[in-house]
């Protein structure tokens, strides 16, 4: 126990762990340092991301090729997807919020493997850096995200090569992520802490965590044969030499499909701790939300084919992935509908938090309608690989996902620092990222229905107002980062002091100063069984409970 | 109810497509207006739900206390995962019918693939005044390459050996162009020109990387992959020019790899095939060289 140390022990540092802001650039094994190490270099990536596409928006001003080079933009949007993809949301929702967040919730004081973790991390910014970096040494991947062969073996081999390794790298520290989020939140709950009493992020990140164990060693075996393909000339997906190409959509899209619930669940998870809080009510339907995260990890898994519908694939594969895909749907209305009865009858807070979380919904309720009609293979052979698919997309990982991390961002932020974010400064940032997305991918649609396909350079003069208007949607999202990025630089020395539970929540995390001490607690860690237990008893209000039903039934 | 009709007049009112020039296209317009219409609803309703609680709901000045602590039901579980359900089911079935009434059904090469008996009960059963001419036709012309080395894929509509009276075309696509060789009149054209209301079918293939063939205004989009034939069988059904766009990315200039297509009229399509056979382009390149 503390008490029997010697008073000397404290006061000597027992390791080499700096202390103070230069923790933040260490080999630190505190969780709560890792999760702010993967957010603050994910929001780098994500400006970095930004402004790719922002030249991709600008280039698109006018139907002429006529602001980068051809060969250029093609580097600028594969580095723009890898950017976001594997730099900025699944590092930011899974390292960033699950390493700060799951030993909370689990009652430990650290994650199982925290020199694992701290490797995970600190594989990120050499893989980011690679990346950026082939830009200026040997030309980047102009192959697109996807890096279908053969024009990913015809392209240039060195940006190509580079792209490869720094998705390995990318995709080992989310392995090694997702390892040591299932070990902690199966094995290191605090005694007497039951699996249906955590949190549902707990929930969220398990799903993810089986995901990426699952899925991404496949990624990385299928970029090891491409390497193959490009280095040492075999042939696996190269149908010159009797390879192929179509084998590599397959194990491409079998991580990649999974990639989207790598990257939308934690943000479910999140966007369930966010909702009980501010709405004061308890999250509606624990169980049923459980079941439908384990649905959606499931179904998953088998429907990736969906992105091949126009690859040859034989009609029975059609058939078989177009159900798979529609009836994630059905999990997924049942995580929305439970949201909506859980805002039903509460005291909403319509702060920042509560106002990107609803907009989340809004959006990944219209990218989800999308993604059914998608599904259905006559209506994708017609859309697939145009603008609609890019605005599809975007409202699931943008209007979805990015909406969640601001969300998060200004729920948990006075937890991080100690200091609340300014009000004003969060609507304001608020609706200029809704107008300005919405701006900006909403035509997209019509674009895309009418015969504009993606990845292109130039295009049909008649699309260029509709892409004008959706570039000055692209302006306003880029203006829309200057009041976070002052609102958060400014409260981090001269906002209001939280205190250890601005929001008068339930979950562990709150329950502990801010920002906590290393080690997360003073005293021993809470149980912490009840973590949605808001709410007076029924009786107490009187709530017309028939009127509501009904608009329920009328509203589905 | 209210919400119903908004969605149902949005769907036959708001018009997001090109115009309709296949005859498959009027079957994807019939699919999409179902989707638009249900989508609609659904996202109407959905916001409509979502704003009118954080209105009715918001918490007033002053206000700490909690909301009701409700901690779920039942039966709106079970109600909000059946409607879903229902829906995708049946939006799954109808597009499933769609499809085969595209001839998207149709099993390749290999004539005892899975589901080939189901595209041809579906063809005798389904409802034939609303089935385009040509499309499911293929379907009980027997496979001419059965037993061919070279696996032949098929698009929407596919089946390979041509069905009486479809015309063929080859097609290549490379970096960065499509290439249309007519074998009845052996010459090739940059623009691929065809008959109205005859049945077209492309012999695809690519000579480096993937390209896809898009017409938007035949709804019809194919793959085109290295070491892949591939058939793709269409009717194209209103006289014009359209874009032929190619939708996968294959290289520096992919957006600018574009063509158009001609549908002709009947008669201006012999027409144009006559000039451009080659003895005619021959002899009137004699005839010039003669006067010149």
């Amino acid at each position: 126990m503390t008490l029997a140390l010697p008073p000397t022990a404290s006061s000597a540092p027992p390791s080499l762990q700096p202390e103070g802001w230069l923790r933040y650039l260490s080999f630190s094994l505190d969780h709560k340092v890792i999760g702010l190490q993967y957010l603050v270099t994910g929001f780098i990536f994500y400006f970095i991301g930004g402004a790719l596409a922002g030249m991709i928006r600008i280039e698109l001003v006018s139907p002429m090729s006529d602001f980068l080079q051809r060969d250029t933009y093609n580097e600028v949007l594969t580095l723009h997807g890898t950017v976001m993809i594997f730099l900025w949301i699944v590092p930011v929702v899974n390292g960033a919020f699950g390493n700060y967040l799951i030993p909370f919730y689990v009652g430990a004081r650290d994650m199982a493997f925290p020199r694992l973790n701290a490797v995970a991390f600190w594989l990120i910014p050499p893989a980011g850096i690679l990346l950026i970096a082939s830009y200026f040494i040997a030309g980047a991947s102009q192959s697109g995200w996807t890096a279908y062969p053969p024009l990913s073996l015809t392209t240039p081999a060195a940006g190509q090569v580079v792209w490869i390794l720094s998705v390995l790298l990318l995709g080992g520290s989310s392995i090694f992520g997702g390892i040591n989020f299932i070990a902690t939140v199966l094995k290191m709950r605090r005694p007497g802490l039951k699996m249906m009493q955590l949190p549902m992020y707990c929930w969220a990140m398990l799903g993810t965590s089986f995901l990426v164990v699952l899925a991404t060693p496949v990624l990385a075996g299928t970029l090891v044969l491409l390497s193959f393909d490009i280095l040492a000339h075999t042939g696996f997906f190269n149908p010159a030499l009797g390879g192929n190409a179509v084998v590599y959509q397959h194990l491409f899209w079998f991580y990649s499909h999974p990639a989207v619930y790598i990257m939308v669940l934690p943000a479910f998870g999140l966007v369930s701790e966010i909702l009980p809080v501010h709405a004061r009510k308890p999250l509606f339907g624990y169980t049923t939300m459980v079941y439908s995260i384990l649905g959606i990890v499931f179904l998953g898994l088998i429907v990736w084919a969906h992105h091949m519908f126009t690859s040859a694939t034989p009609p029975w594969m059609r058939l078989f992935f177009t159900i798979a895909t529609a009836f994630i749907a059905v999990p997924t209305g049942i995580k929305f509908f439970n949201w909506l009865a859980t805002l039903w009858g509460g005291k909403i807070a319509l702060n920042s938090a509560m106002l990107f979380s609803c907009a989340f919904i809004v959006h990944f309720v219209f990218g989800g309608i999308t993604g059914v009609a998608l599904a259905q293979v006559p209506f994708d052979i017609h859309v697939h690989d145009t603008y609609f698919v890019v605005a599809h997309f975007h409202y699931i990982v943008y209007g979805g996902t990015v909406f969640v991390v601001f969300a998060s961002l200004y729920h948990w932020y006075p937890k991080f620092t100690g200091r609340m974010l300014n009000e004003d400064m969060g609507r304001l940032h608020f609706t200029l990222t809704f107008i300005g997305f919405n701006l900006c991918f909403a035509p997209q649609h019509w674009l895309g229905l009418n015969g504009m396909p993606r990845r292109v350079a130039e295009y049909d003069p008649q699309f260029t107002l509709v892409n004008q208007i959706s570039s000055v949607g692209a302006l306003l999202m880029a203006i829309s980062t200057l009041p976070l990025l002052i609102n958060v630089i400014w409260s981090a020395f001269r906002g209001p002091m939280a205190g250890d539970n601005p929001w008068n929540a339930l979950t562990p995390e709150w329950l502990t100063s801010s920002p906590p001490p290393v080690e997360n607690w003073k005293g021993p860690a809470p149980l912490v069984t009840h973590p949605y237990g808001y709410g007076v008893p029924e009786g107490q209000i009187d709530l017309k409970g028939a009127s509501g039903k009904e608009l329920w039934t009328s509203g589905s | 109810m209210l919400l119903v009709l908004v969605g149902l007049w949005v769907g036959q009112n708001v018009n997001m497509l090109p115009v309709a020039a296949s005859s498959n296209a009027p079957l994807y317009d019939q699919l999409f207006t179902v989707l638009f219409v249900i989508g609609t609803i659904l996202f109407l309703g959905i916001l409509g739900l979502l704003l009118y609680s954080l209105i009715r709901f918001r918490r007033k000045e002053g206000d700490l206390g909690d909301g009701v602590a409700v901690e779920g039901n039942l039966q709106l579980e079970i109600f909000w995962t059946a409607v879903p359900a229902v829906v995708v089911l049946f939006v799954g079935i109808y597009s499933y019918d769609i499809y085969d009434r595209m001839g998207g059904m149709i099993p390749l090469s290999d004539p005892h693939a899975m589901h080939g008996g189901m595209a041809m009960e579906s063809a005798a059963t389904g409802p034939s005044d609303s089935m385009p001419p040509g499309m499911v036709m293929a379907a009980n012309v027997p496979s001419a390459v059965e037993g061919a080395e070279v696996r032949t894929w098929g698009g929407i509509g596919g089946s390979p050996g041509s069905s009486s009276g479809a015309l063929p075309v080859d097609v290549t696509a490379l970096q960065f162009a499509f290439l249309f060789h007519y074998p009845e009149g052996d010459f090739i054209s940059g623009e691929l020109h065809v008959k109205a209301g005859q049945q077209v079918e492309l012999r695809m293939e690519a000579r480096d990387v993937i390209h896809a063939f898009w017409v938007p205004e035949f709804r019809l989009k194919q793959d085109v992959i290295p070491g892949q034939p591939t058939i793709l069988t269409f009717t194209p059904t209103r006289a014009g020019s359209y874009p032929i766009v190619c939708a996968e990315l294959c290289g520096p200039y992919h957006g600018g790899m574009r063509s158009t297509v001609v549908v002709h009229e009947p008669d201006a399509f012999d027409a144009w095939l006559d000039q451009n056979r080659p003895a005619t382009v021959a002899s009137a390149a004699s005839g010039l060289s003669a006067t010149g």
